[in-house]
C-alpha cells in the first residue's frame, strides 16, 4: 500500500516535471512529437531506475562508510555519466531493436537534471534499496506521464496561428504553466 | 571581439536564460523571491567563473577524446564547495534552494560555455566570458524573481507593499511557467524592435 502512495504521490500530486521542476531540457527539448516523446521517456525510466539503484548502493558502501559523503555531487555526476555510455554500448549489442528506439536519447540523458536529482533526493528523504527503485522508477514514470501529455497538446499547437514573438519556447512554457495548474487539482489526495 | 562586448553580451545579445533558453530548471524552481534568485545567480556565477579559468588553463593538457568527463569533474568540484560554503555561513539560503546546488553540476550553461568557450580562448577571455554569462543568468533571475514575488507574495526583496496576500499561484509551480514563458515573448518582441524596429 505504501508503494501505490509512493507512485499515485510521484505521478500526480509531486509531478517531476511540472511540480518539482526536475528534467525541464528534455521536457521541452523532445516534446514537438509524440514517438520521441516516448522514447525518451522510455530512456529516462529505464536510466534513471537503474543510476538510482547503483548510487543507493555506492552511498551506503563506499561513501558513508569511508565518510566522503561530501563527495557525493561528483562521484554522482561521473557514475551517471559513465552508466549512460555503457547502458548503450551494451543495448547496442544485446537488442539493436531497442537501441534503435532509445540510442539518440540516451546521450541527452546524462544532463537531464531528473537523473541526479532523483538520486540525491532518495538519499536526503533516506530510503532503503527498495523504496529508492519504486521512487526513481515511479518518477520515471511521472516524467513519462508529463513529456506525453504535452507532447499531444503541442501537435496541435503546431496548426495553430500564434502572434509571432510567442512561438516556440514562449507558448510551450505556458501550456507547461496551465498544464501544471491542472495537476494543482491533485494536491491534497496524497503527502 | 572587444573585452567590453564579450562581457557585456550575456545580458541581453546572448542572454543564457532568455535567448538561448539554458538553465531552465533552477530558472523555474528558485526564482519564487528575489533572495532566491540572487543567491542561485551568484552562486552559479562563481561555478561559471572557477570552471571557466580552470578549463582554459587546462585546455592544452586535458586530452580532446575525454575533455566532457574531465570538464564534468572541474565543475563538480567548484560546485561541492560552493555546497560546502553555502551549508556552513548561508543556511538560511542553502536551506530553501536545497536540491538545486548540487544540481549546477548539470546546468547546461556551465557545461555550454566550458566547451564552447573556454576550451577554445584564453585565460582572460574565459574569465570575462564566466563573469558576463554569470551576470546575464543572475540578471534574469533576478527579474524573474522580482516579477514573482511582487505578484504571487506582494513583496519586494522580503519587504510587503500590500496588505494581505498576494496571487498565490504565481509563487507556485505553475506561476513559474507562465511568468517565464510571458518573458521570453516579451524580450523576442524587444530584440525584434531593437534590430529591425518592425
Amino acid at each position: 500500500m505504501a508503494y501505490i502512495l509512493m507512485i499515485v504521490s510521484a505521478v500526480f500530486v509531486n509531478n517531476i516535471v511540472l511540480t518539482q521542476f526536475l528534467g525541464i531540457c528534455p521536457f521541452l527539448g523532445v516534446s514537438r512529437r509524440l514517438s520521441t516523446a516516448m522514447g525518451m521517456g522510455g530512456g529516462v525510466i529505464f536510466v534513471l531506475t537503474l543510476a538510482t539503484i547503483i548510487t543507493y548502493l555506492i552511498q551506503k558502501y563506499i561513501l558513508v562508510p569511508m565518510a566522503i559523503e561530501f563527495m557525493q555531487t561528483i562521484v554522482y555526476i561521473l557514475v551517471i555519466a559513465a552508466l549512460v555510455q555503457m547502458v548503450e554500448i551494451v543495448l547496442k549489442k544485446v537488442s539493436p531493436a531497442l537501441y534503435q528506439a532509445l540510442g539518440v536519447y540516451l546521450p541527452l540523458i546524462t544532463t537531464n537534471c531528473a537523473i541526479l536529482g532523483v538520486a540525491i533526493l532518495v538519499v536526503r528523504k533516506q530510503f532503503n534499496l527498495t523504496e529508492s527503485a519504486v521512487f526513481a522508477a515511479a518518477n520515471g514514470f511521472g516524467f513519462t506521464f508529463a513529456l506525453i501529455l504535452f507532447a499531444t497538446i503541442r501537435e496541435r499547437l503546431e496548426l495553430l496561428n500564434i502572434p509571432h514573438s510567442m512561438r516556440g519556447v514562449p507558448i510551450a512554457l505556458i501550456l507547461a504553466g496551465l498544464l501544471s495548474l491542472a495537476f494543482m487539482g491533485f494536491a491534497g489526495i496524497v503527502r | 571581439m572587444s573585452m567590453w562586448k564579450n562581457f557585456t553580451k550575456g545580458f541581453l545579445r546572448e542572454n543564457p536564460v532568455f535567448i538561448l533558453v539554458l538553465g531552465t530548471c533552477p530558472t523555474l524552481a528558485v526564482t519564487t523571491s528575489l533572495a532566491n534568485g540572487l543567491g542561485m545567480g551568484l552562486s552559479t556565477t562563481f561555478v561559471l567563473v572557477m570552471s571557466n579559468l580552470v578549463i582554459s588553463a587546462l585546455k592544452n593538457l586535458i586530452p580532446d577524446k575525454v575533455r566532457i568527463p574531465c570538464f564534468i569533474v572541474v565543475i563538480a568540484s567548484f560546485v561541492t564547495i560552493v555546497d560546502l560554503v553555502m551549508a556552513g555561513y548561508f543556511q538560511a539560503i542553502h536551506a530553501q534552494l536545497g536540491i538545486f546546488i548540487p544540481l549546477i553540476v548539470v546546468n547546461c550553461i556551465v557545461l555550454g560555455r566550458a566547451e564552447a568557450f573556454a576550451a577554445k580562448n584564453s585565460l582572460s577571455a574565459s574569465f570575462v566570458d564566466g563573469l558576463g554569462m554569470g551576470f546575464g543568468f543572475t540578471l534574469a533571475l533576478a527579474v524573474l524573481g522580482v516579477v514573482r514575488e511582487a505578484l504571487g507574495a506582494g513583496s519586494f526583496f522580503g519587504h510587503k507593499f500590500i496588505s494581505g496576500d498576494g496571487i498565490l499561484v504565481f509563487v507556485l509551480a505553475p506561476g513559474a511557467f507562465l511568468v517565464f514563458g510571458y518573458a521570453i515573448a516579451f524580450v523576442n518582441r524587444l530584440n525584434k524592435m531593437m534590430s529591425g524596429g518592425k
